[in-house]
């Protein structure tokens, strides 16, 4: 029966020791083989067939966490071995933009405004005559930044509070609660003026910091509605009959099946905050040159798309392709994460 | 259930407080409005002091802002710097936002979840992969792009749809703009419901009720996708005081004198009345979305109960 | 499954609202308004003060006063020049005691008759510190304006004492100065006058200002729309050649290009840079780009030391012969702008002080010479220059190109970077309390067509738009002296010899006259813009 051995291994309340959960849900997952075949996607089915022989050569020895598992399950996801690589390549741009382009996108010709490619220069030029492929290389530094960064300060932020919040429930998640309220009334041009013209720094940490602080709310409501579910689970309660303490519960149990919904939030969240870093450009209130970035170059190009399509290609193609990345990349872990997939 | 609407009621209260404080210092903090009245030329300094003992600007902050509460409860929300009083802007600016937010909330909500579904019942196959890549263009390409190619391809070069909403509003002219904005919330969504759909398309009482041979579509509605609904709903919940504030850029690009642009207007003419006004009603919206969302909890999930 | 039928109501509930919502409204939009009677549908911004003659300081509460109101004397749209409207005569033998006569027999809209007490309350009202007027300064040089508008404290007076209305058609002004020029000024919209309902029910005439002019306001809803038709009992000489003129306000000038290219507007003298590309195209022809009496400069905080050594005045006239006027108003601005050449506007004509190439070498493009004077002024006060700018306008990419011509010029990609702020309310006050520490973009857009007004303001010491803070004495009394000098031609001479003390100070440098530029429909023709960039509207015509 190796569903059953799977299940036993990755199925948190298996480790807390409880015998009595586990027919129905052995049962569920056999029937998830033979029944709900159409509800199955290739991927899934890759998977299944790597299992079989997986049990044989590991199992039993050492309980393992079900992080563990879910690596172990990720290094043989296709999809997460491409957006792997993708989000690799990306960082070596931000990092090094020089093993990529010679060419100064500071450096512009007036002359060349918005011409096609030539010899070169093989994304062309935008509106000041800068070379957009040097930009596009050289945006990758701030925009990745101020996505990856933001939003792992919101998801953080988010997760923690709103799943205290959402585990603990009364007051701490009225104040909680409340707070996010506050915040999501703020009107975000509002706060990208204050909080840009109070700073007067020009560095890229102010623009992460905002958006950390106005994106924080949204994760923590979701967050905490994911919490609320899964403590009303029942192996939650019986893992607390068991006598599991607080952080036992939250980081073992809850956490692990409330995860899901905050991957993915968070990852097209990583999107829309690169994105929501150009439309701070476009109000005035971004980025400042001379920080090259993605934001920048599409909030400058929108308006002339009609003339030089080229200049809101590249930057936007970039941003779409660190996206597909990012959620490619979420997608995949969600899947690994979650046990009853397997 | 009564009780704790009222303690939910009772919780407004200071969130109320809490943002108008906060807004009114961040206006406060953007500086002195009154110089640009006078454009590009030095105030008169006289009548500038005149104009700023008008508008209490002179007081403390936390004085003003007490001054500006005791007005708002007698429903004076103060006038602008062009003398209209900001309870007309609200009632020209919240109807025309509430059209925009029902187009774009009933596009968000209808494909959203339809996509979401789809995508969620067939992981891996072709709808899948369309829907993540349609999703993946919406998010990644911010609303203004969006906005001005849509509005020149479909409005002014085809012209199927006007291209700005302009006055009064139709239904037709405000399919453009509520396309535009619920987009990036409406990839949201169909993420959002596709992996709670896939998640929960194992549960047990999905099998118990495809084994009892129930029909394939009561099993979706009925069983998979109200169940699926939760974190969905949660999402809806702030989304709908999001859309209502966040369409700023929308309609300013598509002409609607709505909240987002008296908003705009008002943060950028530094007006504290007009912003404090229009966030205080926003807020207002914010709460009962909020309240009703935790209410819907209840009603999707029978085990979830408000004491 | 009572539950999921109540979530699918829901569903439908909201649907339907969206509907309803929408949909009610939809069946009463057939009339548009724009196309009844040869009414011209035009583009309009939200004015940002209440309309009041002398509260009014910005284009589009302008448009639309200018529109409503027939001041003593008028500006011809093509040549600039001021001639009397409503004033019969205005006299004086010492350019500083002043006659009007007016011409008998004008109406206000409202029935009542323009009498001298309509010009001499307008003017006491609009000058009184109480009142809050944005443009009460502009009584500054009639007698007894500090009465009425003290510095600190409470006005000691009602009225000016330099006003007297001698009969229904005749008041005599006195000014604390000679000012020779000074008739030429009053064609600017706060020397209005205003109907006795301006004082009585003053909550009415706001919401909906009653003026002398050709066209009289029919309704206006605020921040929408607002509607003018001809006023039949006008009796100046442009009388509207259109059934009224629309004026609908637009939250983009983006959006309103849109409407003007599918039909739906049939004005737009907002037209977006980016548009200008393809305008020509896009409509045909029927565009019109023409010189107006504006000039951008860049100005620098005389103030701050770094900015006010010798060597810093070299530095800046290296900036100057740095930045590709030609190019960047070609590239950028679709030549919609003219590379400048002196301080004042083409639309002067020469006769008026307007003189090509005055600023000479200065404002040449020659990046060689600009390194090096840069470099033997002491390089770049601080070693970057920030050219401040406010975002919430059209600004980002003209600094930016202005940016990168001094940075290809000095050969180094850092040395002049630009600094948004965000709202104009900010940038303005970082300039009024002197907190600029690097240059500033600074734009005059002129009152009346003189030289005196492209100067006295901006220049002189301590003026009211003097945003760099430049004092000379020399320049200061060559500007009184034009003001006493009763010939017109010598007057003008000496103003430019008070300019050329500019070229060597450069507390600005001149950056490009800015057109007026405006796009319309097939419908209308005989569209032209006067010296302000104010659209003509009388002269349209409707097919």
């Amino acid at each position: 029966m190796p569903d059953q051995e799977r299940y036993k291994k990755s199925d948190p309340l298996a480790e807390a020791g409880t015998g009595e959960e586990e027919m129905p849900s052995a049962v569920e997952s056999r029937t998830f083989d033979l029944g709900t075949m159409e509800g199955q996607s290739l991927i899934k089915a890759e998977r299944l067939a790597d299992h079989p022989e997986a049990p044989a050569a590991d199992d039993r020895v050492v309980a393992r966490s079900l992080w563990q598992d879910a690596w172990r399950d990720l290094r043989r996801n296709p999809i997460f071995i491409i957006s792997g690589l993708l989000i690799i390549f990306l960082v070596v741009m931000a990092l090094w933009p020089g093993l990529f382009t010679s060419t100064d996108p500071l450096k512009c010709d007036l002359s060349k405004s918005q011409q096609g490619a030539e010899s070169g220069h093989p994304f062309g030029f935008d509106t000041q005559g800068c070379d957009v492929y040097s930009r596009t290389v050289h945006g990758a530094r701030a925009s990745i930044t101020v996505g990856v960064c933001a939003t792992a300060g919101a998801a953080l932020t988010g997760t923690v509070l709103g799943g205290l919040a959402g585990f603990y429930g009364g007051w701490l998640d009225s104040v909680v609660s409340r707070i996010a309220d506050i915040f999501f009334g703020i009107p975000i041009l509002l706060g990208g003026l204050v909080f840009l013209s109070v700073i007067p720094s020009q560095s890229i940490w102010i623009v992460v910091a905002f958006i950390v602080v106005l994106g924080w709310p949204q994760l923590a409501r979701i967050a905490r509605g994911a919490v609320i579910t899964a403590k009303q689970q029942d192996y939650v309660t019986a893992a607390r009959a068991l006598g599991a303490g607080n952080a036992r519960l939250m980081l073992r149990h809850i956490l692990p099946n409330a995860v899901a919904p905050i991957i993915v939030v968070a990852t097209i969240a990583l999107g829309t905050y690169i994105s929501l870093e150009a439309t701070l450009s476009f109000l005035g209130v971004g980025l400042k040159p001379p920080t090259v970035s993605w934001g920048i170059d599409i909030s400058s190009a929108a308006d002339t798309f009609r003339n030089a399509p080229h200049m809101l290609l590249y930057p936007a193609g970039a941003l779409s392709l660190t996206v597909l990345a990012f959620i490619m990349l979420g997608d995949a872990v969600r899947d690994a994460l979650d046990p009853k997939l397997r | 259930m009564g009780r704790y609407v009222l303690r939910r009621l009772l919780q407004m209260i200071p969130v109320f407080i809490g943002t108008t404080f906060l807004i009114f210092v961040m206006v406060h903090a953007l500086g002195d409005p009154v110089n640009a009245l006078f454009g590009d030329k030095a105030p008169d300094p006289a009548v500038a002091a005149q104009i700023r003992a008008q508008y209490n600007l002179n007081d403390p902050l936390w004085l003003q802002y007490v001054k500006y509460m005791g007005n708002l409860f007698r429903w004076d929300f103060g006038t602008t710097f062009s003398g209209q009083s900001v309870t007309s802007l609200l009632a020209t600016a919240y109807p025309a936002t509430l059209q925009l937010t029902a187009v774009a909330f009933t596009i968000e909500v209808v494909f959203g979840i339809g996509f979401g579904l789809i995508s969620g019942l067939r992981r891996g196959g072709v709808a899948d992969n369309s829907v993540l890549i349609l999703t993946l263009v919406v998010i990644s390409i911010p609303t203004f792009v969006t906005g001005y190619v849509l509005q020149y391809l479909i409005g002014v070069k085809w012209g199927i749809v006007p291209a700005t909403a302009g006055d009064p509003l139709t239904l037709q002219s405000l399919l453009l703009p509520g396309i535009v904005l619920a987009s990036v919330s409406l990839a949201y969504v169909a993420r959002l419901t596709r992996t709670t759909v896939a998640e929960n398309s194992k549960a047990d009482y999905v099998r118990t009720a495809t084994a009892k041979g129930l029909p394939r579509r009561r099993v979706v509605i009925n069983h998979l996708l109200r169940n699926s609904l939760i974190p969905v709903v949660t999402f809806l919940g702030t989304d709908l005081g999001a859309l209502m504030g966040g369409a700023l850029v929308t309609e300013r690009i598509f002409n609607i004198h709505g909240v987002g642009f008296y908003l705009y207007q008002g943060i950028v003419r530094q007006n504290s009345n007009t912003v404090v006004g229009f966030v205080t009603i926003l807020v207002i919206v914010f709460l009962a979305a909020n309240l009703l969302v935790d209410l819907l909890y209840a009603v999707l999930d029978p085990r979830i109960r408000y004491a | 499954m009572p539950v999921a039928t109540r979530v699918r109501w829901a569903v439908i509930a909201a649907t339907s609202v969206a509907l309803v919502a929408t949909g009610c409204s939809s069946s009463s939009s057939s009339s548009s308004g724009s196309n009844a009677n040869g009414v011209v549908l035009a583009w309009w911004g939200d004015p940002q003060n209440p309309l009041e003659p002398v509260n009014t300081n910005e284009v589009n509460g302008g448009a639309v006063l200018n529109m409503i109101f027939t001041g003593l004397v008028s500006y011809d749209p093509k040549t600039s020049k001021a001639s009397n409207a409503m004033a019969d005569s205005i006299t004086s033998t010492d350019q500083q005691n002043w006659t009007v006569k007016l011409k008998p027999g004008w109406k206000f809209s409202d029935g009542t008759t323009v009498t001298a007490s309509s010009y001499v309350d307008a003017w006491n009202y609009g000058a009184l510190v109480t009142n809050k007027q944005v443009n009460a300064s502009f009584f500054q040089y009639v007698q007894g304006y500090n009465d009425v508008a003290p510095a600190t404290g409470a006005p000691t007076a009602q009225t000016m004492s330099g006003l007297k209305v001698v009969d229904d058609n005749t008041f005599t002004v006195a000014l604390s100065q000679k000012f020779s020029t000074w008739p030429q000024t009053l064609g600017y919209s706060a020397y209005y006058p205003v109907p006795k309902s301006f004082f009585t029910d003053h909550a009415a005439y706001l919401n909906k200002p009653i003026g002398n002019g050709p066209y009289e306001i029919q309704t206006w809803t605020k921040s929408q729309k607002m509607q003018l038709r001809p006023f039949t009992g006008y009796s100046g000489p442009n009388k509207p050649k259109n059934g009224g003129i629309d004026l609908k306000v637009y939250t983009d000038t983006n959006a309103a290009y849109a409407d003007l290219q599918s039909g739906n507007l049939d004005l737009d003298n907002g037209i977006p840079n980016s548009a200008l590309k393809t305008i020509q195209t896009d409509l045909n022809g029927r565009y019109i780009n023409e010189p107006a009496g504006i000039i951008q400069t860049i100005s620098f905080p005389l103030y701050q030391p770094q900015w006010s050594t010798p060597g810093a005045a070299m530095v800046r006239q290296g900036i100057s012969m740095a930045i590709d006027r030609a190019t960047i108003t070609k590239v950028v601005f679709t030549n919609t702008r003219t590379p400048a050449t002196d301080w004042t506007s083409p639309v002067l004509g020469e006769s008026g002080g307007y003189k090509s190439g005055l600023c000479g070498s200065v404002c040449n493009y020659d990046p060689a010479k600009a390194k090096q004077l840069i470099q033997q002024g002491g390089g770049i006060p601080g070693g970057q220059l920030t050219i401040s700018y406010n975002a919430d306008g059209p600004h980002k990419e003209w600094v930016d190109a202005v940016c990168n011509s001094i940075n290809n010029a000095t050969g180094d990609t850092k040395s002049c970077v630009g600094r948004p702020v965000g709202t104009f309310a900010d940038f303005r006050n970082q300039i009024t309390t002197k907190q600029m520490t690097g240059a500033f973009r600074t734009g005059w857009q002129m009152d009346y067509p003189l030289i005196q007004d492209f100067l006295q303001p901006v220049y002189t010491t301590g003026a009211s738009s003097n945003d760099s803070h430049y004092t000379s004495a020399q320049f200061d009394s060559l500007v009184s002296q034009a003001n006493a000098n009763p010939d017109q031609a010598a007057a003008v001479g000496q103003f430019q010899t008070a300019e050329k003390l500019l070229i060597n100070d450069l507390p600005a440098i001149p950056l490009w006259y800015q057109n007026g530029t405006a796009g319309w429909s097939s419908r209308i023709t005989n569209v032209a813009l006067d010296p302000f960039s104010v659209p003509v509207y009388s002269e349209i015509t409707v097919k």
